[in-house]
């Protein structure tokens, strides 16, 4: 899996929660600018950590539930999950030194 | 060497972006470091009406990516690498980054600003919920809530204009008693039925539980103390300029503008600035972009007598 999955409200739960490795989530809408610049930024992360890191994506306007449950009111949000729970929160384009500090931390 | 150039242009926004058009018209080995976002901040700005040669105004986001595509075109190099410092060495410039140390000849600095925080509890703990910088980006997730909008100045008013698409109610909070915004702006938000403000009032924590509930505010006349229920605050208070690796090399202002003369060089040979980071800027993109190929023709003047 080199693609950042696109996930629903309902394989939410699947997906992220019960995955053995850490996950980066990235909550977006087709309608903002800055998830646009950081939707390639994530695709190129998802090859780079393949088979360590998961990455998925939820659209927000179409899956309101998994973005209410984890209180997401900005975007581009990233959640990173290990072990089911969400460890660390990014908000807005930020570089992607910074994102991978987090994905390196994410897997001490 | 590695990474050698002649000119290396921090920042895509529209001072460096047009910095970076102009040098690579003149065909400037060049490149330019954009750190998070090409385009820079007017990529949040949902209608850029005060840009000339748009009459019917341009969306922000399209504006930055045809800045883009226009630098693109005449081959500019662009790098996404966020500088982390610029240092001298002999008659050139060695610019580190998180991916990388680069080498050049000259350096315009055209990093811009970012969005200034109020800087009170709750602030930090609700940012993403609740708490926005983005109206264009968030403004969505408070559809038929009431909500506030801190500041006084073109960018509170359009972002507050904006957010009654979506929210019951938009409270402007500014701390003085008239706005600073443009008049055309500050005619529309008086016009519009779901805008109030409060005056003379200044924030003095954000509280909630998973999520923003409530503002308390102090009017700075009275000192009286009170608190206003919402679900979101939108925070456009200013900006501060993104020179922090800077200090010890140039001259900044008190604020931490980098100070220019009017070719944008600055007191270090080979180092230009233009755009919202040099000190006396207007901030607005026509400005940004006269800034941006002034220092780019200075710099290759610089270029060419070195």
């Amino acid at each position: 899996m080199s693609e950042p999955l696109n996930v629903d409200d309902t394989s939410f739960k699947d997906v992220v929660l019960g995955a053995e490795m850490p996950f980066l989530v990235d909550f977006w809408a087709p309608w903002c600018a800055p998830c646009r610049v950081i939707a390639p930024v994530v695709e190129q992360l998802a090859v780079e950590y393949e088979g360590r890191i998961g990455f998925a994506k939820v659209n927000v306007d179409e899956n309101a539930r998994v973005a209410t449950e984890y209180g997401i009111r900005s975007i581009p949000t990233l959640l990173l999950f290990k072990d089911g729970k969400p460890m660390t929160q990014i908000v807005g384009a930020r570089p992607r030194a910074e994102l991978k500090k987090h994905l390196d931390a994410s897997l001490t | 060497m590695d990474n050698a150039y002649q000119l290396l242009i921090v920042g895509g926004g529209p001072a460096g972006l047009s910095a970076g058009l102009y040098a690579a018209r003149s065909r400037l080995h060049a490149v330019l470091l954009e750190r998070a976002m090409l385009g820079g901040q007017i990529m949040n700005a949902e209608l850029v009406e005060n840009y000339p040669g748009f009459p019917q105004g341009i969306s922000g986001a399209e504006l930055g990516s045809l800045m883009e595509q226009q630098a693109q075109k005449y081959g500019l190099e662009m790098v996404m690498a966020e500088v982390e410092g610029i240092a001298l060495s002999g008659d050139g410039k060695i610019v580190s980054t998180g991916e990388g140390s680069y080498h050049a000849k000259a350096v315009i600095i055209a990093g811009g600003s970012e969005h200034s925080k109020l800087g009170v509890p709750g602030e930090e703990d609700f940012t993403g919920r609740g708490v926005s910088y983005c109206a264009m980006c968030d403004g969505a997730f408070f559809s038929e809530q009431a909500i506030a909008v801190v500041g006084g100045g073109n960018v509170a008013l359009n972002d507050a204009l904006f957010l009654t698409r979506f929210a019951s109610k938009v409270v402007i909070i500014h701390r003085r008693d008239q706005l600073r915004a443009t008049r055309i702006l500050q005619e529309r938000a008086f016009a519009e039925n779901k805008i109030a403000f409060l005056w003379d009032t200044v924030v003095e924590s954000i509280k909630g539980d998973t999520q923003v509930r409530e503002l308390g505010l102090r009017n700075v006349k009275t000192g009286e103390e009170s608190g206003l229920e919402v679900s979101g605050v939108f925070i456009a208070v200013g900006l501060s300029p993104n020179t922090g690796y800077l200090s010890g090399l140039l001259a900044l202002s008190p604020q931490g503008f980098i100070l220019v003369n009017d070719r944008m060089e600055t007191e270090v040979p080979g180092i230009f600035a233009a755009g919202d980071v040099r000190a006396g800027s207007a901030r607005q993109v026509a400005s940004a972009v006269g800034d941006g190929a002034t220092a780019a023709i200075s710099a290759e003047r610089f270029l060419s007598s070195a």
